[in-house]
């Protein structure tokens, strides 16, 4: 009686909650947990300048927040995607096919990848050579590609101390797995003469196809547990380097800034990263940021072109502004991503 | 009878005497005395686990609940705030919290000047002892009080989260080395200031009542909307948990027939207590986002995908209670005369109320603890929404949970969220406690035996 009475009140008040819930007043986020810290300050100061709510911002990683913002147009499907690295043909046809075909990208600067260990630890000078030797899974040995026998830092560099090697590296769903890859491991393939070995030897029909398979083969990296996919965030890469103390982490240099007391930095290639270093593109291993926007969107969720305007304003995402205070590397073009942005400025180049 | 006793040509006292134990008997006897120190030292070790559990929360998670404040007088200079001085709240609100960043410059240069304080710093560096949040919280003064641009008035900022960390013994001048954060002179003139009694560390209420903060100013990240939100979704989850659970329960015990249908109910219910509580998460993004359109990040959907969760085991400690009350008390309403629905009601019910309360309580704690099926209908993330001003506001409008802000906390890179996320823990145990305890207490007051 009174339960049946109850339940059926409940469930009135559920639905026309849910009848009313119609329209969504805030724009929602979703990517790269590198982007999220920038995201979530912009969010944050753009709820206290304008009348629109405070943005909601999530974090899961550039391919999870791409595959999100491709799932259709809609108020139940996000308006902003970030992410740490540019997005992909595949991501693009997929966004078409279920309808997202108007996308905004927006390149709001950049941001270093950092290699860091334990600040009591040894020191390391790295190049991308090194990391190559480390982590690959076959290294050109004598002319001919053996399974990677290095098992400390001395045996990859005689100048090194040795210390075993235990690499902490970005999962495959974060955009700086990528970058690690293209700039660093991809890097020293060339450099150690194991690519043009590859590609002699690559299977494929055209050279285009060869070349691939040559990249991918570089890129593989050795799976006897030396080197670990993290596919948290960067707390968890720290926590597994406190843990053991061999270990060095692939980690944002915004983040490294903020754990200075914990963890000790190695230069690649003979520079210290730093904000300055990567604006000047001499500190190798850095790739641009980017958030991507539904046109079809703007103009249904409020907010949404002033949130992204103001993303990208001076004062947010100049060299002044608090998001480089934060660690990101300001980008000397803001001022075509601005005209961009205002005048929504489709990718494939049609406004 | 005469079948067990004794015949005199058997010795069997002299070997069976309670003085001397036989060889299987002092087997026996040690046997279970290794039993007993084992279990001893499982409840030990287990002891041992909770002292350090507990120890550890509370030595770091109890820092969060001080913050360091600095008073300053700031100027509100109209030349700054409001150009052409006709005090109009649209050209006021024109000036973005940037536009704020003089005045505190200024402010602390002032004060530094006053004390008699000597330091080689420059004003944005003796600013920058503040926290970025100071701007938000004077632009939010102005515009509630127009009025009063023109004056000098007190505020009490927090200090940024390595001053705050400093006077915690957080932060060391040998930590922060390569603290591109704060610099040693700036340590110098907290000392100073300190000295002063201008930098002051009280007790925070904020974090007890405020909303989420950004990266760049842990010091003013506070647990109060999450809690909002958690209450929200606990709502839902008891407006609907309960009566479906306590409904279901009493036709599946005291009315449906026993067949195949029903046993294959049961053994189902069984089994979605013990599915992973994910996979509602999964399923809550299938049906309610993507389905029902339902808003994301909402309370309502959270609270929708725990009572799927909770439902399960409020049915079964239902169950369990209703079982309990014996057959006789049924027997008896029936035999005067009651009719089945009379006598489930007015007998059986109240009797087993307190089991049913109990279960549900633990029920509700259990949903308020998890984080996993959050994670997918978008209430994990910075939500730092303002609290929420009715009703279905609070159902509707974004918000996280509470530990889903603690989650959230303990992923951000400043080591000052670690000291919140661990304070969060402490705030959810507290809530935790206080409900298994009601749920005791209820138990032991009202449970009847036979």
């Amino acid at each position: 009686m009174s339960f049946v009475k109850l339940t059926a009140s409940a469930l009135t008040i559920a639905a026309a909650t849910a009848t009313a819930a119609t329209a969504r007043d805030q724009v929602q986020v979703a990517g790269s947990s590198t982007v999220l810290p920038y995201a979530s300050i912009v969010a944050e100061a753009f709820g206290e300048n304008f009348d629109f709510p405070t943005p909601v911002v999530e974090s899961g990683g550039s391919s999870a927040g791409l595959k999100r913002f491709c799932e259709g147009v809609g108020e139940n499907t996000i308006d902003v995607a970030n992410a740490s690295r540019a997005i992909k043909e595949k991501e693009i046809k997929a966004c078409a096919e279920n309808g997202v075909t108007d996308i905004i990208e927006v390149r709001i600067g950049y941001d270093g990848i950092v290699f860091a260990s334990d600040i009591k630890g040894n020191e390391f000078a790295y190049t991308p050579t090194d990391w190559f030797l480390a982590l690959s899974d076959e290294i050109l040995v004598d002319g001919k590609m053996v399974p990677n026998p290095n098992k400390t830092w001395a045996d990859v560099n005689a100048s090194f101390p040795a210390q075993d090697i235990q690499a902490f590296i970005p999962g495959t769903k974060h955009g700086t797995r990528e970058v690690f890859e293209d700039k660093v491991i991809l890097a020293g393939c060339e450099a150690t003469g194991a690519f043009e070995h590859l590609l002699a030897h690559a299977a494929g029909d055209t050279p285009k196809a060869q070349k691939k398979a040559a990249e991918k083969a570089c890129i593989a990296l050795r799976t006897d547990g030396v080197s670990v996919d993290i596919d948290g965030d960067y707390t968890e890469t720290l926590a597994r380097i406190e843990s053991n103390k061999d270990g060095i982490g692939v980690f944002g240099l915004a983040f490294y800034e903020n754990n200075t007391d914990k963890l000790q930095v190695a230069t690649m290639s003979g520079i210290v990263p730093s904000t300055e270093s990567i604006a000047t593109g001499e500190y190798p291993v850095s790739r641009p940021l980017f958030f991507y926007v539904k046109k079809a969107h703007i103009g249904v969720i409020p907010g949404l072109k002033e949130y992204a305007e103001f993303f990208i304003s001076d004062e947010v995402a100049g060299p002044d502004g608090p998001l480089s205070e934060y660690g990101l590397v300001a980008d000397p073009e803001l001022s075509q991503t601005q005209d961009a942005v205002a005048n929504e400025a489709t990718m494939g180049g049609n406004s | 009878m005469t079948d067990f006793s004794p015949t005199p040509d058997q010795p069997a006292v002299a070997q069976n005497s309670l003085l001397t134990q036989s060889k299987r008997t002092i087997k026996r006897n040690s046997a279970e005395a290794r039993f007993k120190a084992y279990g001893i030292a499982a409840i030990g070790i287990g002891l041992v686990m909770l002292l350090v559990l507990v120890t550890t929360i509370f030595g770091r998670g109890t820092g969060a609940f001080q913050q360091t404040f600095i008073t300053v007088n700031v100027e509100l200079l109209e030349s700054k705030l409001d150009k052409n001085g006709e005090r109009n709240i649209e050209d006021i609100k024109r000036v973005t919290t940037f536009g704020y960043a003089p005045l505190i410059k200024s402010a602390m240069q002032t004060a530094v000047a006053d004390l008699g304080i000597e330091t080689s710093l420059k004003s944005k560096h003796m600013a920058g002892l503040l926290s970025k949040n100071a701007v938000a919280q004077l632009r939010a003064y102005v515009l509630a009080n127009p009025e009063k641009i023109g004056e000098t008035i007190e505020f009490r900022f927090l200090a940024q989260s390595r001053v705050d960390g400093y006077l915690k013994g957080r932060v060391s001048r040998d930590s922060i080395e390569n603290d591109k954060n704060i610099s040693p002179e700036q340590l110098d003139l907290v000392d100073a200031l300190v000295a002063a009694g201008v930098i002051e560390k009280t007790f925070n209420l904020d974090f007890i009542t405020g909303a989420d903060a950004s990266d760049q100013r842990p010091e003013a990240a506070g647990m109060g909307v999450s809690m909002l939100g958690s209450f929200f979704m606990m709502l839902v989850v008891l407006a609907l948990a309960l009566p479906i659970g306590v409904a279901a329960s009493i036709y599946l015990e005291e009315f449906a027939p026993k067949n195949w249908i029903t046993d294959v109910i049961e053994v189902n219910i069984a089994n979605l207590a013990a599915v992973p509580s994910i996979v509602y998460g999964i399923l809550g993004l299938a049906v309610f986002i993507n389905y029902m359109h339902l808003p994301m990040s909402a309370p309502l959907v959270g609270g929708l995908v725990l009572t799927l969760m909770t439902l399960p085991t409020i049915i079964i400690s239902t169950r369990a209670a209703l079982k309990a009350v014996p057959p006789s008390i049924r027997d008896a309403a029936l035999g005067v005369g009651a009719s089945k629905m009379q006598s489930v009601f007015h007998h059986v019910l109240p009797l087993a109320a307190p089991g049913i309360l109990t279960g549900t309580i633990i029920g509700l704690a259990q949903a308020l603890g998890e984080t996993a099926p959050l994670l997918l209908i978008g209430m994990v993330g910075f939500i730092a929404s303002n609290a929420p001003s009715t009703i279905g506001e609070g159902l509707l409008s974004p918000n996280s949970a509470m530990p889903a802000q603690i989650y959230e906390w303990a992923k951000r890179a400043d080591p000052a969220f670690y000291e919140r996320a661990w304070g969060g823990i402490i705030v959810l145990l507290i809530f935790l406690v206080t409900m298994n305890t009601v749920a005791v207490i209820l138990r032991r007051r009202f449970e009847r035996r036979w």
